[in-house]
């Protein structure tokens, strides 16, 4: 095998193999189908930014546009076809909703449920803001002054050099 | 430090302050606790479910929708679901996916309680076919969808998905998972006791 395989034929198979690998990943990121897509490349464009954000219920951490499953398939062609009628993306996305529940959002919408989630970011600087200020305020306070123990033993420190 | 001598009054006053600010620590981990374990105890009820997908069908009443004849039953539609007088079990299955196969046997302890309508998901009519004369019928009628979009409009994301429906067409209860599991067979018991009133 190595002999066969030497100098530039080497480095074309190696190069030919490196862009197999690199295109793989970007082929499972299209649509499965060219057929799939809609003709008008605008439309086409508001309908992936939809299924961007919907899940695929299968691969729950997939959105349908990234999924290959086949429930998603269905979902993406659904979508498309809504697109097609002229419906606005609140529209799908609503369409959605009403099936499969929030959970088909990849963005949750803000409930009480969702709500420390949402504010976690608000939180976690509030909290890191007041530490902030207390750390800093306990670093300024002057010391209470010496008592007068605490004096006559420094004067004691001092006189032992 | 030194703890015999009385601490001066500013010392005092921080340690007083360190307390309180411990407090709301305290309690928020707390209240974190108490949810945390709520959750957890609601998962093994099965009365909290994070992976139930599609909860927004249950007390809404059937979708529209016409689904045509899957051998060896007949196909059925929105109508005859809104017609029943009395509660029907909404099964979408597919020859093509085990743990409807797996589920099959309770199906068919099941029919003799309540008549079972099967929906055949995104299958070849003769596999579907081949499956049910296999494994037995469990199905007074049976509807196929072809190319899914009927599920879709149900909500299902995944089969088997079940639907128990009220006489007048709602539905009342719902699980994703199969009917071969106690929980879920027990959850539909007292869905339907609670129908049948």
């Amino acid at each position: 095998m190595r002999a066969l395989f030497r100098g530039k034929t080497a480095f074309r198979l190696k190069a030919a193999l490196l862009l197999v690998c690199l295109s793989a990943p970007v082929m499972a990121w299209a649509v499965d189908d060219p057929s799939e897509m809609l003709p008008d490349p605008k439309q086409e464009r508001q309908a992936e930014a939809i299924g961007a954000q919907l899940r695929c219920l299968v691969c729950q951490n997939e959105s349908i546009e990234d999924s290959s499953a086949g429930l998603a398939r269905d979902l993406r062609k659904v979508v498309r076809e809504h697109v097609a009628k002229g419906e606005n993306s609140q529209q799908v996305i609503d369409w959605m909703v009403a099936r499969y529940g929030n959970f088909i959002r990849l963005s949750p919408p803000v409930t009480i449920a969702t709500l420390l989630l949402w504010g976690m970011p608000v939180l976690a600087l509030l909290i890191g803001i007041v530490s902030a200020v207390m750390i800093f305020r306990r670093r300024t306070t002057t010391p209470a002054p010496l008592s007068a123990a605490e004096q006559a033993r420094l004067r004691e420190l001092g006189d032992d050099r | 430090m030194s703890s015999e001598q009385t601490p001066p009054d500013g010392q005092n006053t921080v340690t007083r302050r360190r307390l309180l600010l411990g407090v709301p620590l305290l309690g928020g981990a707390g209240i974190c606790g108490v949810a945390f374990w709520k959750m957890l105890a609601g998962m093994q009820t099965g009365s909290f479910n994070p992976h139930d997908i599609n909860a927004p069908v249950t007390g809404r009443p059937v979708p529209d929708f016409t689904l045509p004849d899957q051998t060896p039953g007949t196909g059925f539609a929105t109508a005859d679901l809104k017609t029943l007088t009395k509660p029907v079990l909404i099964n979408f299955f597919a020859s093509w996916c085990i743990p409807c196969i797996a589920e099959m046997e309770a199906l068919l302890a099941l029919q003799k309680q309540l008549p079972i309508w099967g929906v055949a998901y995104k299958d070849k009519p003769e596999n579907a076919a081949g499956l049910l004369k296999h494994a037995g019928n469990p199905y007074a009628r049976i509807g196929s969808d072809r190319d899914g979009r009927v599920a879709i409009d149900w909500g299902v994301s995944g089969v088997p998905e079940s639907f128990l429906i009220a006489p007048g067409g709602m539905i009342v209860w719902h699980s994703a998972a199969g009917l071969d599991s106690p929980e879920v067979r027990d959850s539909l018991k007292n869905a339907l006791k609670a129908v049948s009133g």
